[in-house]
């Protein structure tokens, strides 16, 4: 082979290869944008039989993995488990719920990237996501708290207005932006989930945790040496969110939560999930 | 029996640590061939091609894997690609440790070296016949040490994965010692044994070709 | 894309000097751990090198993650440590296993002769080693060592399992709040780039350098 011909091949492989990458890109961003207009999502979910939702995988009582199944378990999966099956019920067919692990991160992105159908992962409902994504009503009502050791001198919010204080949020999560505006001077530090947060409070490296309430009822039922102190000092209540512009899914996903709560399946969850927390009474919860 | 060795939680862990073999074995069949097939590309020196490929292939290598998995599993998708997290961990592996191996094969075939190759071109045989029977079984053969180090690399970044709440050793570990902090160092020795056992047999492997091809 | 850098122009440069203060300290920390148990592997005494040679292979075959997430986990309640140094003692640790084993190819190929010629000269064991054949033999591991740099600032990249703020931490940060995961990895895959380049260049310049040194 002569030395041009090789120098002629090997120009026109790099532009095709240069070509390939780079038309891979423009036209993988475009088949996405016309794939997620032109889709109704209730209308797959029906086809396919099958709803994916996003749940917690590190969260007490709300989605956390069992080992036993290997499968995540808490309010929101039973939650999600019940609005598919109402869902299903609506629509006359079946469809199956499948659950995917997300991060407090992750959740939002996978929704957007169409990786999951919708999130039940304690999402609170805020203006700033709802930019994003669409949420049904609320179907818990949380609110921020403040976990701290046993015997700490906290006990509420406002004592830990003081950088000898440091505060440990969560990752990705609103608490640590509202903690600024009730305790500026606090120093705050991010982790990125609940159980390292607790890891970090019960090694000293913070003072307080920072969430919703109802996670750390749970963090306070995992480590005895733990407890929520004061009350919670906003509303945050949790939304279910499907991808923004999915009208029809959201009305279908709202309508069967409404009808779950009128049957009474609600309270039942609720009860299941919450009546032996120390210093919650359950029955504040049911709706 | 219940504590961090419980019956479900024993079962759980093990499970784990087939997800890593599982991700591992195919992340080094594949990375073993598109690797091999980049490196010949990066030793035939072709012009213009072979230094496009490595520019691909010297920015992949000088980034975190880290960034690559994330990248795979929240970016790709806004292409269309949807991926799951076995699928976008096998996939980051693969391109990843595709590039390493392209290195370490393109240095297995420099080492064969130059006279081997003018030998086989005066027997007869044209260049694509001498690379295929000559060179490439040999670079091969040499390259077994290194491939198995780097693959005892690749074993070790499945843990990685993680971060992407792919249901790995790692993560498992992590879910089991949720339960109860009491749990931790039980678990932390538990898969650092694992992760030794696996890992030390493939290094011993890589020693034992190191002699036999002295 | 440049959008994302100007709007978060603060957020990511912290990132970035995070990341090169952890890859600094950690060269520092795992070069002088990393040369001390290549030492004890070539030690005379037969424990000493199994205490050398029980360290290097220990920390080579188990996850960098599993090093770190210790440290934070666990570590972290007897002892004040943070994400950060979590991770850069993770990573002092893991990368200094594989430098010890750099450093003993590179100790290894210095000629046996140096050991002896410098002993009869009436040099002690340690005399010998420290003056005549470390030197040498850390020339000769500077290629294996730059590559081991190299994978250093990759692998400090393991801060954002920790909260280290790195890099890293600081993209997944930016891209949960954006959503726009797609540009900011790439921009701070740029950044990976320029630090790992320029290790690179650094590296190759030694090895010019020293090159010439040798054939003189």
């Amino acid at each position: 082979m002569s030395k041009f011909k090789l120098k002629r091949i090997g120009l026109v492989a790099s532009v095709i290869l240069v070509l390939v990458i780079i038309g891979g890109i423009f036209f993988g961003i475009n088949a996405q944008k016309q794939q997620l207009k032109g889709t109704d999502k209730l209308q797959t979910v029906k086809e396919t039989h099958t709803m994916r939702w996003g749940v917690k995988c590190d969260t007490r009582l709300f989605g956390l993995i069992d080992p036993k199944t290997g499968e995540s378990q808490g309010f929101d999966v039973d939650i999600a488990r019940a609005v598919t099956a109402q869902i299903a019920k609506d629509q006359g067919t079946t469809i199956k719920p499948e659950f995917t692990p997300v991060t407090t991160n992750s959740k939002i992105q996978l929704l957007k990237n169409n990786q999951v159908d919708a999130v039940a992962a304690s999402m609170t409902i805020t203006p700033e996501r709802a930019k994003v994504v669409d949420f049904t009503k609320s179907y818990f009502p949380a609110g921020q708290s403040i976990l701290v050791k046993k015997g700490s001198p906290v006990t509420s919010i406002r004592d830990l207005n003081n950088p000898k204080y440091t505060v440990i949020g969560i990752m990705g999560t609103t608490a640590l932006d509202t903690m600024k505006k009730f305790a500026p001077n606090a120093k705050v530090i991010a982790m990125p989930d609940n159980s390292q947060a607790l890891s970090a409070l019960e090694s000293g490296q913070g003072d307080a945790i920072t969430t919703d309430n109802a996670i750390l009822y749970g963090l306070a039922q995992q480590s005895h040496d733990t407890q929520v102190v004061g009350k919670p000092f906003t509303n945050q209540p949790y939304g279910l969110a499907v991808n923004k512009g999915q009208a029809s899914l959201r009305k279908a996903v709202d309508r069967a939560l409404q009808e779950t709560i009128d049957n009474g399946t609600y309270n039942r969850l609720i009860q299941k999930w919450f009546s032996n927390i120390p210093g919650l009474d359950w029955r504040e919860l049911t709706k | 029996m219940s504590g961090a060795f419980s019956t479900s939680n024993v079962q759980y862990l093990l499970k784990g640590l087939g997800v890593t073999v599982g991700v591992s074995i195919i992340s080094i069949i594949i990375s073993f061939i598109a690797g091999s097939v980049l490196g010949i590309i990066l030793y035939e020196k072709v012009p213009y091609f072979t230094k496009t490929v490595r520019l691909i292939v010297n920015t992949i290598r000088n980034l975190p894997l880290l960034l690559i998995i994330f990248f795979t599993y929240f970016a790709l998708p806004k292409l269309g690609v949807e991926l799951n997290a076995f699928s976008a961990t096998v996939f980051a592996m693969s391109v990843f440790e595709a590039t390493m191996v392209a290195e370490i094969i393109r240095g297995g075939l420099l080492s064969v070296g130059i006279g081997q190759t003018e030998g086989a071109l005066s027997t007869g045989m044209n260049k694509v016949q001498t690379l295929w029977y000559i060179i490439l079984p040999q670079a091969l053969k040499r390259s077994i040490p290194p491939l198995i180090s780097q693959f005892i690399s690749l074993v070790k970044d499945t843990s990685l994965a993680t971060a992407i709440v792919l249901p790995e050793l790692m993560f498992r570990s992590q879910v089991i010692y949720g339960q109860n902090p009491k749990y931790m160092v039980p678990m932390f020795i538990t898969i650092a044994a694992l992760y030794f056992v696996v890992n030390y047999s493939l290094s011993l492997l890589a020693k034992w070709f190191d002699k036999r091809l002295v | 894309m440049i959008d994302i850098f100007t709007q978060n122009w603060q957020t990511i440069l912290n990132g970035f000097w995070v990341t090169i203060l952890s890859s600094v300290i950690g060269l520092v920390g795992s070069l002088l751990l990393g040369t001390i148990f290549a030492l004890l592997e070539l030690a005379p005494s037969r424990s000493l090198r199994i205490i050398g040679t029980a360290f290097v292979e220990f920390f080579r075959n188990i996850p960098l993650l599993v090093i770190t997430m210790f440290f934070y986990v666990v570590v972290s309640s007897s002892f004040k440590i943070g994400g950060f140094w979590s991770g850069t003692i993770g990573l002092i640790l893991y990368t200094s296993a594989f430098i010890a084993e750099c450093l003993r190819g590179g100790i290894a190929s210095v000629d046996a002769g140096q050991m002896e010629g410098a002993r009869s000269n009436g040099l002690t064991y340690t005399q010998a080693m420290t003056h005549i054949v470390l030197p040498q033999g850390f020339r000769l591991a500077i290629p294996s060592l730059g590559n081991q740099f190299i994978n250093l600032v990759k692998n400090s990249s393991i801060l954002s399992f920790v909260a280290g703020f790195d890099l890293m931490y600081q993209a997944n940060v930016i891209s949960g709040a954006n959503l726009d995961p797609f540009n900011t990895y790439i921009i701070v895959g740029i950044l990976y780039l320029l630090i790992t380049a320029s290790v690179s260049w650094v590296v190759k310049r030694l090895e010019n350098r020293i090159g010439k040194e040798v054939i003189r």
